[in-house]
């Protein structure tokens, strides 16, 4: 950010005309402090972002708080605090900033460009003022001295001025532009950063869909479950590729402390790129996706599938297929909705899933005690009525509306309960048969393009060499004097750190020793 | 030797090492203590000088080896508990690693262990180059809290759960508990800083405030480890993570509450960095942004992962 502090006397002046004005506002956003102000108050309006669940990251804790907090939410809904990362005050701060930080560094880049092409500057008049000097006398001559001097300062820029009648001269020598270049190339990658990542947000698109083994997905719009894409990106660009699910493994620690901890998610299958490319193979693990093309493929979660077959009073099958049920726990507790609208009267069942399911006693609802199938149990409630389906109107796979529908009770006129292991089955009061044919398991895939994500990894990179030259480099200005007096040479050295370093003495004390030492050498053979 | 005994050898050696800290941070004090006896009763060394690690050898200006204050040795004594109590706990540490076959810092506890061990060593480290001793007390402190806080998650070391199979994880936090490191170095300078100069400006600096070095040199010195830490938090936080996240979870920014706060530490230490290059905000409140940055971090690993549900959690 820039340096310049502004001259407080001139920025209250009154009765600015427009351009004054302009130039008074622009002066004040640029400054230093503005920038400061401005970073702070960034690190403020972004704690509510993550002690307030957010739309983009889990919209469905989203609405779990509103249920929890029903009059706070809709004042915190009105403020954007549920999308705070895109809300027009957090936008407002971080483009202030930007400003700021393009209003420094374009300046800033034309003084440094200056500064390279310039001299060294002349030696001041007083050593003595300076941090650190010192002096001696030898008896060598004014142009070995310099000639050493230069040579003692080693690395940098460096000048070297004798004056016309050869009686004396000095060496100028500055050294540490990387320094402010490296300033200057941390704070044009930060633009870059959020360049990058803002373009790559508009071109990019993600979406989460959830496939059972021994299913196939392709890559269109209708097939996700979930998707989300940048202002820029059409659906119809949708790179053309497919992948069939043959196999998940989910593993856990069966035993110790750590009992049911995962321990291996990988799901195998085939995948074919392009309409028509050829079959292969694929295996996908969390931290080792699968590229195809630009897309990459995650695997995000795994579930239970359970396959149910409903056979209506007649006989036929209306109704067989895996229902993913999706878990909510450590140990697979899972829950998931059956729509079955093809039966005589719509049939709709509702109910959890259990991997291993252990009952902590009599009378009291089975828990699930481990993620893996070790007992596999599904318990349902049937509904039947209107689904709700026909009129058109979208609605979740995972959410039974029961508003135009009634529960099929038992004789005793309790809410019926189908209870089921895989191979089994039950018939409902009407002659409706359900059956828990196979249990199958589920992979949730997250498919994803991040364009340019090259651009942020390029910028921090370059930021992270930018701002090590601008913290560890330390300019230093250093100059050696020698002026012919009698018959001996007056040499002085004098030093300037442009950033205060405590070794600048000791620094200063052995550029003497090795000048010294240099000319000795010389005079004695 | 069986992983059990691997894992049998780790905890004792963390528990050793936490009570030889605790011996360490009660000598500090102590030091303390005979400074402010001592500037009542003068022996030998002058007051007001900063007393470096082994100056009784060459310093004693031809008085006896009896006339080094007792606060000298006091913190030779305190330094070389830290010595010790740094050995052990790299011990428990190395330990821990071979009892789970993988790199120690899986979950909060060895997060505690681990981190700490980084800053006992980088401390020593660099108490061996600058005279920094005088930080010892805050990070002796500092360090058996965090060792205590660590005991309270104890887990049977174990493998790792299949979202942190990767060589990243090794880098991403490695460079994060340097970083903290040397957060918490810059932090103890910080707060003796804002100390020193109020009691300077009220004119009640006494002699244990006499004894540390001047404000000048604690903000350079907060200046310097925090400038280092920055950048390896930058690389850390904001790079090495990204690249994880992309290969874990298909996005390299997602604004998880962890994300947020490893970005809003990054943000108040480059205020800290911008403050100290700004008229008004240099000294004092550069200081305090300092501690804000420390107390951000802190609540990033303490506070993200006990109440905020996120993607880190299994960080627990």
């Amino acid at each position: 950010m820039s340096q310049k502090v502004s001259d407080s006397k001139r920025d209250v002046v009154p009765a600015l005309n427009r351009r004054e004005f302009a130039r008074w506002i622009w002066r004040q956003l640029t400054s230093m402090r503005t920038a400061l102000v401005l970073l702070l108050l960034l690190a403020v309006a972004a704690l509510p972002g993550s002690l307030v669940p957010q739309t983009g990251v889990d919209a469905r804790a989203v609405e779990a708080f509103k249920s929890r907090h029903p009059d706070l939410s809709p004042v915190l809904e009105v403020l954007g605090v549920f999308n705070v990362f895109g809300s027009p005050w957090f936008s407002a701060i971080y483009l202030l900033l930007m400003v700021s930080l393009i209003g420094c560094i374009v300046p800033r880049s034309m003084v440094y460009l200056r500064a390279v092409r310039a001299r060294p500057p002349k030696a001041p008049r007083r050593f003595e003022r300076m941090p650190a000097s010192g002096r001696f006398e030898t008896d060598a001559s004014v142009e070995d001295v310099l000639a050493a001097g230069r040579r003692a300062i080693g690395r940098g820029r460096i000048d070297v001025v004798t004056e016309p009648d050869g009686q004396s001269g000095e060496v100028r020598a500055e050294r540490g532009h990387l320094r402010e270049l490296g300033n200057l190339v941390f704070h044009i990658s930060v633009v870059v950063v959020l360049v990058g990542v803002a373009a790559g947000a508009l071109l990019g698109y993600r979406g989460a869909v959830i496939v059972t083994e021994g299913d196939r997905f392709s890559n269109v719009l209708t097939q996700y479950d979930d998707f989300s894409s940048g202002a820029s990106f059409d659906a119809n660009d949708l790179p053309p590729f497919s992948l069939e699910l043959d196999d998940l493994t989910a593993e856990f620690q069966l035993e110790g402390p750590q009992r049911g901890a995962p321990r291996l998610f990988e799901a195998e299958g085939t995948y074919r790129e392009g309409l028509d490319g050829p079959e292969q193979d694929y295996a996908i693990r969390v931290n080792h996706p699968l590229s195809v093309g630009s897309t990459d493929v995650f695997l995000v979660g795994q579930g239970y599938s359970p396959v149910i077959t409903v056979t209506d009073p007649e006989g036929n099958v209306v109704f067989d297929e895996a229902v993913p049920f999706l878990p909510s726990d450590g140990t697979y507790t899972s829950s998931g909705v059956v729509k079955i609208p093809d039966a005589p009267e719509q049939l709709g069942l509702t109910g959890f899933f259990l991997p291993t399911a252990v009952s902590p006693g009599e009378g009291q609802a089975s828990i699930s005690a481990f993620p893996g199938a070790a007992n596999p149990y599904l318990a349902m409630q049937a509904f039947t009525g209107d689904l709700g389906l026909d009129d058109g109107t979208a609605q979740s796979v995972f959410v039974l509306d029961t508003s135009d529908m009634t529960q099929v009770m038992n004789d005793a006129g309790d809410p019926f309960r189908i209870e089921l292991q895989p191979g089994q089955e039950t018939t409902l009061p009407d002659g409706t048969v359900v059956a828990f044919s196979e249990l199958r398991q589920f992979a949730r895939f997250q498919v994803s393009s991040s364009p340019l994500a090259v651009l942020p990894l390029g910028g921090v990179i370059a930021g992270l060499v930018g701002i090590s030259l601008s913290l560890f480099i330390r300019p230093r200005r250093t100059w050696v004097r020698a002026r012919r007096e009698d018959s001996r040479t007056v040499v002085e050295v004098a030093a300037l750190d442009r950033v205060p370093r405590d070794e600048l003495p000791d620094d200063l004390d052995e550029l003497l020793e090795r000048l010294r030492d240099a000319l000795d050498d010389r005079q004695t053979p | 030797m069986t992983l059990a005994d691997y894992a049998n050898f780790s905890n004792y050696a963390v528990a050793s090492a936490t009570v030889v800290l605790a011996l360490a941070f009660l000598a500090h004090v102590a030091e303390l203590v005979f400074v402010r006896r001592e500037a009542v009763q003068p022996v030998g060394q002058p007051v007001g000088q900063p007393v470096p690690v082994g100056a009784g050898e060459g310093s004693a200006l031809g008085q006896d080896e009896e006339s080094e204050p007792r606060s000298a040795v006091l913190t030779r004594i305190a330094t070389a508990l830290v010595v010790v109590s740094s050995l052990v706990l790299v011990a428990g540490v190395v330990t821990r690693a071979l009892a789970a076959e993988r790199v120690p810092w899986g979950n909060m506890y060895e997060f505690g262990v681990t981190g700490t061990a980084i800053a006992l060593v980088v401390y020593l480290a660099l108490a061996a180059r600058i005279e920094v001793t005088w930080l010892g007390s805050i990070v002796t402190g500092f360090g058996l809290v965090v060792l205590g806080l660590a005991s309270t998650t104890y887990v049977p070391a174990g493998p790792l759960v299949p979202a942190l199979h990767s060589y990243w994880l090794v880098i991403h936090v490695a460079a994060v508990m340097i970083a903290g490191a040397l957060f918490l170095i810059g932090t103890a300078s910080s707060i003796l800083y804002i100390v020193k100069e109020r009691a300077e400006k009220r004119g009640s600096a006494g002699a244990i405030l006499d004894r540390f070095p001047t404000i000048a040199a604690m903000d350079r010195l907060a200046y310097r480890v925090i400038a280092v830490g920055f950048v390896m938090w930058t690389f850390g936080a904001l790079i090495s993570g990204p690249i994880w996240a992309q290969y874990a979870w298909g996005r390299y920014w997602g604004w998880d509450p962890k994300e947020v706060w490893a970005f809003i530490t990054w943000v108040v230490y480059a205020g800290y960095l911008h403050a100290r290059a700004t008229a008004g905000w240099r000294g004092r409140r550069a200081a305090i942004i300092a501690l804000i940055g420390f107390a951000t971090f802190l609540f990033s690993y303490y506070g993200v992962n006990i109440f905020v549900p996120g993607l880190h959690s299994y960080a627990k």
